[in-house]
Order: structure tokens, then C-alpha cells, then sequence
């Protein structure tokens, strides 16, 4: 029997590719596998098993040590096969975005990254994900024997366990020790911001000259209890954290309010805001992109209006 | 040594207009993608640092008519040369027959010794071509460099991943793609600009390459393609910045959304 086989190295994301998998292979008729791989195999693969795979293929061969790109491909590659894939699930997180096109080329498998919602139309799955930098959505199948999507976090929900579910399989993997070295790993420290969820989100970008002056957007973020928000640009600079950028390669926010100060609003930038009840930008450029999105605009310098805005906070 | 920097020439994105929902693709002008330009830039720098090095800029044209043109602007920034994959049958393809393309035309002007790309492409922004193209050339890759460095036959590399930063160090030729907080890329001076179009571009098609136009064929169909309905009121408020801030806040209490 075909299958679909779901791999992540986080394990939520990795329950959710599974726990969703499920359903798409009971609709597909086929049945689900999922993989495992690394020192903490044995633990992921009964998890797994919980949340719905009826094999979980488990390796903690000794060069899946730190999970370099070229092994996993290799090992997911050679799962695959044993499991007769015809569906492969990944997570699309950076070192996802990264493993789906190596593997998909092994597997000789179309792939489509970034998907945002899936579903079962007419006998296949298909994956919706942004086109065009974020101005379109594309609904694209994948037309080879072997198909690769890579999934969002937080595209499926889970649901609970059950207990015992899921037979374990120790593959005949043949891996040859990755030829990238690893010198260091750090991990990104600030406190993280769930911006998804945020009801009133404040958003900056480069209309703000100097880092110091985000202590502006700072207050102006305090005063009308919002989340700050801020451009990719920003990001780069280091001025604010990666967590904080809202766009393609950042959050997709659905707040009440979304308020952008000095943001240019390109369509990367855009399509993390399209889903907010209202949205209203200051610029002091008429012709900047982000009118064409706004309910509201003021057409002026923020380092007069932010002020002036918190003036009439006051008075609420 | 030799560095070949994976250009994709798009849509100026910001000129897609929309119409009914459908993007309104045609007469758009092209440009060389933005995190390609912080390839080119990170190949620069490389040999500004002191690495001896040929920069080659490399693309695979897909619709560009005026491809050639496009590619002058990465003449310009970086490359000492170009090399473009021009063939009607790419028009409408996608990552795999490109990766394919691109893979061969390395090995048919002289290979790499490193293979830069971006991150992603301004347009797709899939991620996939440059690990496709690792694969095919059985490179080992490193992604989502913001910092490169090349010594002793080796490259290593500081990258962005979700949740840390990773040092990694591979052995040329290796394939690497950036993020743009890499570096900010410099304006192509007037200078380099007239420069660009004295410097060599050879053009071949798939046929040079040994491909034939069924390797362009897509393995993915786009059944829809449509901008998200967006229903805004589009509502100026004027004044100075204290009546523009006190009729904005005024509004979004009437919205419902402010002073709840
Ligand atoms: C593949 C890819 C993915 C990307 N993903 C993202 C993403 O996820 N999120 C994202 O944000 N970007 C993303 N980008 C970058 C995006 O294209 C834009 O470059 C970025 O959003 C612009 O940021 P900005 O608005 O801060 O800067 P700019 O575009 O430079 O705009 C600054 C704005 O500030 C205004 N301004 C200047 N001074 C003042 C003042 N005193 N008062 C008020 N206004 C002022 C200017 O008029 C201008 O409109 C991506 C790009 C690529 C290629
Ligand atoms: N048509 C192309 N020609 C040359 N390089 C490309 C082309 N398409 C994509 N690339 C390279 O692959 C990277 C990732 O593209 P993508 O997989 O479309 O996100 C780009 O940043 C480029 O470096």
C-alpha cells in the first residue's frame, strides 16, 4: 500500500503533519508513516505513534547526529522508498525549506514549500501557498509519482494522543557522514512574541531614522497596549528580533487593529497583515503602498504624529 | 577560483497591479531579485577580502524577453561575466527544470568552486531551487548564510536557521544561499553600468546544455492563482499632526477597535 510519510525535526510540527496526515491518508486511502531520526528517535516515534501514523520508521544512526541537511534528505530518501511514499509532509521551517529540495530531487518529486492550507481535491492533495511575493495565493498540485509539500507550523491543529497506536520500524539506512562540519550552535535568545495571536499589533519599518528612535514606537506600542511589530528591514538591522517581523518570511497576523508607522508596505510585507479588521498607516509619503491597504491613513511625519498621537491616548 | 551567483530576473513586483482578483502581469519591467543582489554582493566582498575569484552570474531566463538587459544590472553590481539559459520552452516551468538547467550550465562553462543563491526568489520564494541544484551537483550546501568565508579549500558559514545561529564549515565546492541581512548591496555606479555591457555574456539554449524541451515541462499545475479580497476604506485623515492624530484615534474608538 502507498502511503504518506511526515517528517519534522520539531516534534510539534511534526505531530501536527502527522495528527493531519491521518485524515488526508484515510481519505486517500492510504495508509501513514512517519519518520523519526536522530538521538531522540525512540521517544519522537512513539509520539508519533499517538498521533497517528501506523509506522514510524526510527534511525539514530550516528550520522544523523545533529541532523545535518544531506543525511536526512539521504535517510528520508531511503525511507521513502521502503515505505512506498507517494506523499511526503515536511515541516516548512528553515532547515525544512532547506531538506524538501534535496530530497525532492532524489525522490525525482515535484515540491511545493510554504504551504499554508491543504486539501483532498479530486483524488490528490493539493497545497495552497503566496504568489508572487505575497500578492497572490496559488493552489498548486504536484504531478509526479513521488509529491513533496512542505507545511507552515501551525498550518494543522492537533488533536490528543492515543495510547499505543503505531508500529516501530528500524530501517537498513546506508548514510555516509555529512561533509558540512558543525563549529557552533546559539541559540536565539529574547523573549518570543506569539504576534499570530496579538489583537492590536503596532507595526514600524524604516520610516523610523535611527534605532534609538524606536523607543517612540516603544511608548506609542505601551500606550495603546499593542504588540510592536516591525519590517523585515528592521529585522536585518538588528533592531528588532526575528520574531517581531510580520510578512512572507515572517508572522501572518489577524489583529483587530493593525497600525503601521513608517512602513513602506510592499507586498512581502503586506500579505502578514491582509487578514486585520482594520488597518491604518502614517507615512509621510502619499504614494507609498500601504495607503492602497488602509482604512485609515495620515499622510505625515511620525516623529510629529506619534507624539501627537499619545497626546490623545491620554484622553481615552 | 570560480564563484557562480544563481540570478533570478522577476517582475518588478511592486508594478503588479490587480485586477478583479487577477494579477495583471503583462508589460511589467524585469529586475535582478533582491536577495540575488546580496549574493552578488557577498561574492564581492569575498574578493574585496582578498580571495582571487571570477564571479560569474548565472540565470535561467523563463520569460524575460529582455533578459540580456536585466542581467547587465548584475554585470554591473558584481560579475565579471554572465551566463544566460535562453530557450522558449522555459517560459512556463518551474524549480525542478530550473535547478536541472542551472546544474548543467555550471558544468558546461567551467563549474564552481562555490555556488551562491539566494535564500529565496522575490516572486516564488520557494526555497528549493538552490538545494535542487546541491543535490544535482552533489555539492554539500549550506542555507541561509549571513555571513561567508572562504580559506584553505573550505567555506564557513554563519546562517540564520528559526531558532539559533549555526557555524558550519563545508569543503569546496559547496553551494550557499544568503539572507538579505547579509549585507546592504551597493548601487551599480554609472561607471560599472557603462562597463556591464563591454563584459562577456554567452547565451545558450537547452540544446547546448544536452536538455531537451520535455526537461522544461513542469511537475506541478497551478490550478488558481488569485490576489485575496481586500474591501478597505481607504480614508485620508487631514490636518496637522495633532487634528490628524485625534481624528485617526477618534475613528478607531468608533471602529470599535481602540479604548475598549
Ligand atoms: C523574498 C523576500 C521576502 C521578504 N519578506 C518580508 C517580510 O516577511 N516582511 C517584511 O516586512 N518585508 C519582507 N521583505 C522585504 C520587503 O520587500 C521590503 O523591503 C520591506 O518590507 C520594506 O521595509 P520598510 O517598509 O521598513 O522600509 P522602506 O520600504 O524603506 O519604507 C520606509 C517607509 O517609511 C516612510 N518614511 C520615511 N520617513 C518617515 C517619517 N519620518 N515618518 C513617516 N514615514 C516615513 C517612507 O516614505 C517609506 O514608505 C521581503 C523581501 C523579499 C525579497
Ligand atoms: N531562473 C533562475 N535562474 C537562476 N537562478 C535562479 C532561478 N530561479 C531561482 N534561482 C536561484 O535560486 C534561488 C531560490 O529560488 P526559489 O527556489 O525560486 O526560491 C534564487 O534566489 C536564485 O539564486
Amino acid at each position: 500500500m502507498a502511503d504518506i510519510l511526515v517528517y519534522s525535526d520539531k516534534p510539534q510540527v511534526a505531530r501536527e503533519l502527522a495528527f493531519k496526515g491521518r485524515e488526508f491518508a484515510a481519505e486517500l486511502g492510504l495508509g501513514l508513516s512517519a519518520a523519526a531520526l536522530g538521538p531522540e528517535s525512540a521517544a519522537a516515534a512513539a509520539d508519533l505513534g499517538g498521533h497517528g501514523a501506523d509506522r514510524v520508521f526510527v534511525s539514530d544512526d550516528a550520522a544523523l547526529e545533529g541532523l545535518p541537511t544531506d543525511v536526512v534528505a539521504e535517510a528520508l530518501a531511503q525511507i521513502a522508498q521502503e515505505a512506498g511514499a507517494e506523499y511526503v509532509l515536511l515541516g516548512s521551517t528553515r532547515r525544512g525549506k532547506e531538506l524538501a529540495g534535496r530530497l525532492a530531487q532524489k525522490l525525482g518529486a515535484g515540491a511545493v514549500t510554504d504551504v499554508n492550507a491543504m486539501a483532498v481535491k479530486d483524488g490528490a492533495l493539493v497545497g495552497w501557498r503566496y504568489a508572487l511575493g505575497g500578492a497572490t495565493v496559488a493552489e498548486e498540485r504536484i504531478d509526479t509519482p513521488v509529491k513533496l509539500f512542505a507545511v507552515m507550523p501551525k498550518t494543522f491543529e492537533v488533536g490528543a494522543p492515543q495510547a499505543g497506536a503505531g508500529e516501530v520500524v528500524t530501517p537498513a539506512l546506508s548514510l555516509s557522514p555529512s561533509r558540512v562540519t558543525v563549529g557552533g550552535r546559539t541559540p536565539r535568545e529574547g523573549e518570543s512574541v506569539d504576534l499570530a495571536a496579538a489583537p492590536l499589533i503596532l507595526g514600524v519599518g524604516r520610516g523610523f531614522a535611527k534605532r534609538e528612535d524606536l523607543d517612540l514606537g516603544r511608548e506609542l506600542a505601551a500606550a495603546l497596549g499593542a504588540e510592536l511589530a516591525c519590517t523585515k528591514s528592521l529585522a536585518d538591522f538588528e533592531w528588532l528580533p526575528e520574531d517581531r517581523i510580520v510578512g512572507l518570511s515572517g508572522a501572518k497576523t489577524k489583529p483587530d487593529l493593525y497600525l503601521s508607522v513608517g512602513v513602506s508596505g510592499q507586498v512581502q510585507h503586506t500579505v502578514g497583515i491582509s487578514q486585520a479588521k482594520i488597518i491604518a498607516a502614517v507615512n509621510t509619503d502619499k504614494e507609498a503602498p500601504i495607503f492602497q491597504l488602509a482604512d485609515y491613513g495620515i499622510v505625515g511625519d511620525l516623529y510629529q504624529v506619534v507624539p501627537a498621537l499619545m497626546e490623545k491616548l491620554k484622553s481615552l | 577560483m570560480r564563484i557562480v551567483v544563481c540570478v533570478k530576473t522577476n517582475y518588478d513586483l511592486q508594478m503588479v497591479r490587480v485586477k478583479g482578483r487577477e494579477p495583471v502581469l503583462e508589460a511589467l519591467p524585469y529586475k535582478v531579485g533582491d536577495l540575488e543582489k546580496n549574493a552578488l554582493e557577498a561574492a564581492l566582498q569575498l574578493r574585496e577580502g582578498g580571495l582571487e575569484c571570477t564571479i560569474v552570474a548565472l540565470t535561467v531566463a523563463e520569460a524575460n524577453a529582455k533578459v540580456k538587459e536585466t542581467m547587465k544590472e548584475a554585470l554591473a553590481l558584481a560579475a565579471d561575466e554572465a551566463v544566460v539559459v535562453n530557450d522558449p520552452a522555459l517560459a512556463a516551468t518551474d524549480q525542478a527544470a530550473l535547478a536541472a538547467a542551472i546544474a548543467k550550465a555550471i558544468e558546461h562553462t567551467g563549474g564552481a568552486d562555490l555556488v551562491l543563491f539566494g535564500e529565496g526568489s522575490t516572486d516564488n520564494y520557494s526555497g528549493l531551487v538552490g538545494s535542487r541544484v546541491a543535490e544535482l551537483l552533489g555539492l554539500p550546501q549550506i542555507g541561509y548564510a549571513r555571513s561567508i568565508a572562504v580559506a584553505d579549500g573550505a567555506v564557513t558559514v554563519e546562517r540564520s536557521m528559526d531558532d539559533m545561529i549555526e557555524t558550519l564549515q563545508a569543503p569546496l565546492p559547496a553551494a550557499v544561499t544568503v539572507v538579505s541581512e547579509i549585507n546592504e548591496p551597493r548601487v551599480a555606479t554609472l561607471m560599472n553600468i557603462m562597463k556591464a555591457g563591454k563584459k562577456p555574456l554567452t547565451e545558450l539554449s537547452l540544446a547546448d546544455l544536452g536538455l531537451d524541451a520535455g526537461a522544461a515541462a513542469p511537475q506541478k499545475a497551478v490550478l488558481s492563482n488569485l490576489a485575496e479580497e481586500q474591501d478597505r476604506k481607504h480614508i485620508i485623515i487631514e490636518g496637522d499632526a495633532a487634528t490628524a492624530a485625534a481624528g485617526l484615534v477618534d475613528a478607531l474608538v468608533k471602529e470599535g477597535v481602540l479604548g475598549r
